[in-house]
């Protein structure tokens, strides 16, 4: 994040610069093992052989937050758990992105009570929703190929610090 | 009533005071809260029944009083029977003993129904919140309790809702 911070501003000079980082960004997007409830199913079928994610750069998912750049809240969050997905998206290093998988992680889907979240945003800031219950896999990577989008529009003014 | 059942229910009915209730063929038996360790210990060592199948509870308020019903529902396999014992219980500070000594698997029940009821456990082991997160207040199960969602959002209340609800700022 240093160098967006120091060049943000120099105009031309910037715009192949960004073109190379945010290519990079996307075609190796390694998200974490988030899964919580039914949603987890259907990430898990997407990552697999017949609807692959692996050919868009989600080689593999890692179960630690440390080395993970995209965290999939894929499932329902109770109130219980709320502090521990706090705890784990803090503990990501930047860049880092979050889609919220499903109904659920998006507006809390057809339970609206006292024990859930009313959307995982509440927690996280959230780029993409996907919307589904559970999302079918091509529903999901739709979602991530629309994530690559906003990544790739992604411009270093906006994080530049002088 | 199933033919076996007739003289475990006598047997309970002669040695505490209890009052029967049938619904097709379940049988339910009224018993005091302060007998209730007593009478699973005769019916776990005498007739076994051997598994504490499920215990609840059920809230009566505003209907009836007293307000919650405890229910200790128990098999039998060796004889292939079911029995419902029910202990009813005040609003105002319920209390009841402890069914951990006689069965094991009552530690969590009894720990959901301090959680979802208020019901204090007298004698736990372990008494804190299972389901509830730590700190909450109030007891969810209950009738008094709010039910605590999220106004729906049309078209014409979204914008007031959406700067109502707390979204997390990075």
């Amino acid at each position: 994040m240093g160098i967006e911070q120091k060049l943000g501003n120099m105009g031309i000079a910037t715009t192949t610069l960004e073109t190379v980082v945010n290519w990079s960004r996307t075609n190796a997007m390694w998200p974490m093992l988030f899964g919580l409830a039914c949603c987890a199913i259907e990430m898990m079928a997407a990552q697999a052989s017949h609807y692959d994610m692996s050919r868009f750069g989600m080689e593999l998912m890692r179960a630690s937050p440390r080395q993970s750049d995209l965290m999939i809240v894929a499932g329902r969050l109770s109130r219980k758990m709320a502090p521990v997905l706090r705890q784990l998206y803090d503990q990501m290093p930047e860049p880092k992105w979050v889609i919220a998988m499903g109904d659920c992680a998006s507006c809390s889907g057809v339970f609206n009570n006292y024990a859930l979240v009313q959307g995982v945003d509440e927690i996280v800031p959230v780029d993409v929703y996907v919307a589904g219950c559970p999302p079918r896999p091509e529903a999901l990577i739709h979602g991530v190929v629309t994530l690559y989008e906003k990544v790739k529009g992604e411009k270093f003014k906006d994080l530049a610090v002088t | 009533m199933d033919k076996k059942l007739e003289p475990i229910v006598q047997a309970l009915q002669e040695k505490y005071t209890t009052s029967i209730e049938e619904f097709r063929d379940e049988v339910h038996i009224f018993i005091e809260a302060e007998q209730i360790v007593d009478a699973l210990t005769l019916l776990r060592d005498k007739y076994d029944f051997e598994l504490l199948s499920a215990l609840t509870a059920t809230d009566y308020w505003p209907q009836q009083s007293p307000r919650f019903h405890v229910i200790y529902q128990l098999s039998s396999i060796a004889r292939n029977l079911t029995l419902q014992l029910r202990v009813p219980l005040n609003g105002h500070n319920p209390k009841l003993p402890t069914s951990t000594r006689v069965y094991q698997v009552a530690n969590w029940r009894e720990r959901e129904l301090l959680d979802m009821f208020g019901i204090e456990i007298e004698g736990h082991p372990d008494p804190r919140r299972i389901l509830m997160p730590e700190g909450t207040q109030g007891h969810p199960l209950r009738k008094d309790f709010p039910l605590g969602y999220e106004e729906p959002q049309f078209t014409f209340n979204v914008e007031e809702i959406n700067l109502r609800k707390p979204y997390a700022k990075d």
